[in-house]
């Protein structure tokens, strides 16, 4: 088993590293401390130079104009891009593109030609809207937004919460319920266009994370036509699982990104700051938690990438995936905070990254499905029928 | 909860004696009591809602009276502030910069 990596990841990954460093960082200087954009002339600029780089757009698959790169080194790119202030939440502001809503992919060619094919190209956004006041991980019960056919059309009534980016959207894809008897197979994914009469966004949720919010969603006798339902009637459920199983991977890099760039920070840090007439970096304290940082680093890049390899191999990885998201949240978020605490006060303050990557690190224990039912699908992937 | 800023007006001569340096969101509004800008002091101010407040006071001389809200969210506050001032007025404040925010569409009275 080899576990270096190739001469093209490595070239790669010091193209980004360096894109990072020299193109994202310097501007992000000059922004907000809770910015999640660039201005219109730097996104673009940078946007030529990823497109010149033959990295954008990288989620893309190659038959739809994507760079064709596996998905560990896409993982590991992942891991790059986060590597700055606002990488979290928005890694290089965007600039490398993405896919937008990967479940089109599956859409019947009227729907990509709609909806697809704009997003592609930077003309359209969509929003992903499943969760709601009674809860997101458990979409299967959770759901309560009902669609009532009504001949050629559905209409929807209902409450979304926690949808990122639906304010901003052009559409987005509305989990709703279609089958009230049948539990998860009752389900349906509609897509839905913002301008819709009856679709509201209601307010702002204001959280730890001021950037990249969410927002609270009302349906009021929204009709969308019957043509709009992606895939098929009542299996809206595989959908929305299989997303949230292939969003944990780059989620999870995303954390090990800021967690290796604040433990860059700390190294640079405790051999200059002094204290009692030596360097923090010869206090025992101090050297042990950037060890145990290095440990929570490396052990949950390995099951990140672990989980990446398989889902590239095509065998079963909803394990894997639920591992990687669970160690590299947890992970993640002690790295930050130890590394906070070995700035001291400047570990609080907004001169520094430490703070956001903080309060938004926070999140990611509960976003995309909280550590405990990570937990679940772990345990029931162990255990198989005999949990029941 | 209301979303709006719904504070009494405070006139611009009490500046000092109102507002501190904390991270937040403020209007300005002119002698009609219209809302004619947004802002926000966010965690590069150098002295937060006081300075920000000034200095917009003393740019904008139209500007007689302002409102304020102490919030670390002041980011997200600040879209959802003027999102909400699209929703009621189709237009954004007069003296902001035509940036281009969310859309929100909240029930009567900004009242949610």
């Amino acid at each position: 088993m080899d576990l270096s990596l190739t001469q093209e990841q490595e070239m790669i990954i010091g193209l980004v590293r360096r894109f990072v460093r020299e193109e994202i960082l310097p501007l992000e200087l000059k922004l907000d401390p809770d910015a999640d954009a660039l201005d219109a002339v730097d996104r673009d600029r940078l946007i030529s130079k990823t497109k010149e780089l033959g990295l954008y757009g990288l989620d893309i698959p190659p038959e739809y104009g994507g760079p064709d790169i596996d998905l560990v080194t896409r993982t590991l790119i992942a891991v790059e891009m986060a590597q700055h202030r606002a990488g979290l939440y928005a890694p290089c502001y965007g600039v490398f593109g993405g896919a937008g809503l990967a479940q089109l992919f599956e859409a019947t060619e009227e729907q990509k030609d709609k909806y697809l094919y704009p997003t592609l190209r930077g003309e359209k956004r969509g929003f992903f809207g499943l969760s709601e006041p009674s809860g997101g991980s458990d979409p299967a019960r959770a759901i309560q937004t009902k669609a009532v056919r009504d001949g050629d059309n559905w209409i929807i009534n209902g409450t979304k919460l926690w949808i990122s980016g639906a304010d901003r959207a052009d559409f987005g894809l509305v989990f709703a319920r279609t089958d009230s008897s049948k539990g998860r197979n009752g389900v349906t994914c509609f897509i839905v266009d913002t301008d819709t009469q009856g679709f509201h966004v209601r307010r702002i949720v204001h959280t730890l994370r001021s950037a990249h919010y969410a927002t609270e969603l009302q349906f009021e006798n929204m009709v969308v036509p019957a043509a709009n339902i992606l895939g098929e009637l009542n299996k809206g459920f595989a959908i929305a699982n299989d997303r949230l199983t292939r969003q944990r991977i780059p989620y999870a890099a995303g954390c090990i990104g800021v967690a290796m760039k604040a433990q860059e920070m700390a190294l640079e840090y405790v051999p200059q700051r002094e204290t009692f007439g030596a360097p923090l970096s010869s206090r025992q304290a101090i050297q042990w938690m950037l060890v145990d940082n290095d440990i929570d680093i490396k052990q949950s890049l390995w099951i990140v990438l672990e989980a990446a390899e398989k889902a590239q191999r095509g065998v079963p990885f909803r394990k894997e995936a639920a591992m990687a998201k669970l160690v590299a949240t947890e992970a993640g978020g002690r790295v930050v905070d130890r590394c906070m605490q070995m700035f001291g006060g400047l570990g609080v303050a907004k001169d520094l990254p430490l703070e956001r990557w903080f309060r938004e690190m926070r999140i990611r224990r509960i976003g995309e499905g909280p550590s405990e039912v990570q937990r679940h699908v772990i345990a029931r992937e162990l255990l198989g029928s005999s949990l029941r | 909860m209301a979303i709006s800023l719904e504070k009494p007006w405070i006139s611009s001569d009490r500046l000092n004696e109102v507002l501190a340096g904390h991270m937040g969101v403020f209007q300005l509004a002119n002698d009609n009591d219209q809302t004619i800008f947004i802002g926000f002091a966010g965690g590069k101010s150098p002295g937060g809602l006081k300075h920000e407040v000034a200095e917009m006071l003393a740019t904008f001389p139209d500007a007689e009276s302002f409102r304020y809200e102490i919030t670390t969210s002041y980011w997200s506050r600040f879209k959802e502030l003027m999102a909400l001032h699209w929703a009621e007025h189709k237009s954004y404040p007069q003296l902001n910069d035509r940036t281009q925010v969310g859309r929100i569409s909240p029930t009567a009275a900004g009242v949610y």
